[in-house]
């Protein structure tokens, strides 16, 4: 077999892996923002902190012309109905970040109204901790995905039918005390 | 503060008023049976054309209390700045207080938010709904006896998976 000497600026490489490539720098953001997380989520996207320079600053409105949600605040029982059907809405490939303790966990709304824990009902794919996260973290958590796409994407998604990616994080629900 | 004038006023129009004062706060307390027209009083002869809040206080378990709720009503006089709470209280079963949407129209919203919240019937309310929880909710979380964390409302969702996204 003869070898073909590539020219320097060729390279060779999986057609998953040119998608992931692609994919994880044209990121579409959903932002969500329903408290405060939602202000570092627009300073994020502003000129200090720019998430621009990371390919993802184009924040869409309309859940057609996005891939990333960004769930930022805390989300209450009304209001989950509404982010499901959104992210029902998303097109596929898409992906969640979970930002801010409240929307990952309840944080101290332990209360009758607020979901504790986006995670329980849909699927999410980085948490960012922090009351509100600095602007930095949501940048940390946007690179991060960016790896994971990089390194788990298919062209035809066959990583979502894993069995640990078709069952929410936390499974158990807490019995209800009726 | 409440100017003496009115309290007068307010004493020579109704009997079994209980005026108290706290910190230069004028509250009064009325018998259920009577608030619809003492609201009126103070509305239409003494000058009281704003409803600051409609609002309600569950006394149950609280020391020395021998009504479970207390209706809260802050009243503001625009002209002259006095300001006047109304107080009364109701009792289970069935709490009910007459409406007084035909006294202030700013009253519509705030009686069903206490309508949500607490379950206090408003007689006379034209459009008692939910205004805050979802129409579907059963309890009325703001009473004592509402545990904190609910009755399980809270994980009653589907789940969503990736498969189905």
């Amino acid at each position: 077999m003869a070898i073909v000497e590539l020219p320097e600026n060729v390279r060779v490489t999986k057609l998953d892996e040119l998608v992931g490539w692609c994919r994880s720098y044209s990121l579409w953001p959903m932002p969500y923002a329903t408290a405060c997380c939602g202000i570092e989520l627009m300073s994020t996207g502003a000129s200090r902190t720019d998430i621009s320079r990371f390919g993802a600053e184009v924040f869409r409105f309309s859940p057609r012309q996005c891939d990333l949600m960004i769930v930022a605040g805390r989300v209450v029982m009304k209001m989950l109905p509404v982010l499901q059907r959104i992210w029902q809405q998303m097109l596929e490939p898409k992906w969640c970040i979970s930002m801010g303790a409240c929307c990952s966990t309840g944080g101290v709304f332990d209360t009758y109204s607020v979901v504790q824990g986006i995670d329980r009902f849909m699927p999410v794919d980085v948490y960012v901790p922090g009351c509100p996260p600095r602007p930095e973290q949501l940048i940390q958590s946007i690179v991060d995905l960016q790896a994971k796409i990089q390194q788990e994407n298919k062209i035809f998604g066959q990583q979502f039918d894993a069995p640990s990616r078709q069952r929410p994080k936390r499974a158990l629900i807490e019995k209800t005390n009726s | 503060m409440t100017e003496p004038s009115t309290i007068e006023a307010l004493k020579a129009a109704h009997s079994d008023l209980t005026f108290s004062e706290f910190r230069g706060q004028t509250r009064v307390v009325v018998p259920l049976a009577s608030i619809h027209d003492v609201l009126t009083t103070l509305k239409e002869q003494l000058g009281f054309d704003y409803l600051v809040d409609v609002t309600c206080v569950d006394y149950l378990e609280y020391r020395d209390a021998a009504d479970r709720f207390g209706m809260v009503y802050l009243l503001a006089r625009v002209e002259t700045n006095e300001r006047i709470t109304v107080r009364t209280f109701v009792n289970d079963p069935e709490p009910t207080v007459p409406s007084v949407v035909d006294l202030w129209e700013g009253a519509n919203w705030l009686e069903r938010e206490v309508w949500d919240l607490f379950g206090i019937r408003f007689d006379g309310h034209p459009d008692l709904r939910r205004i805050v929880l979802p129409d579907a909710f059963q309890a009325h979380p703001l009473r004592k006896d509402y545990p904190l964390q609910g009755r399980g409302e809270r994980h009653n969702f589907p789940v969503l998976t990736r498969a189905e996204g």
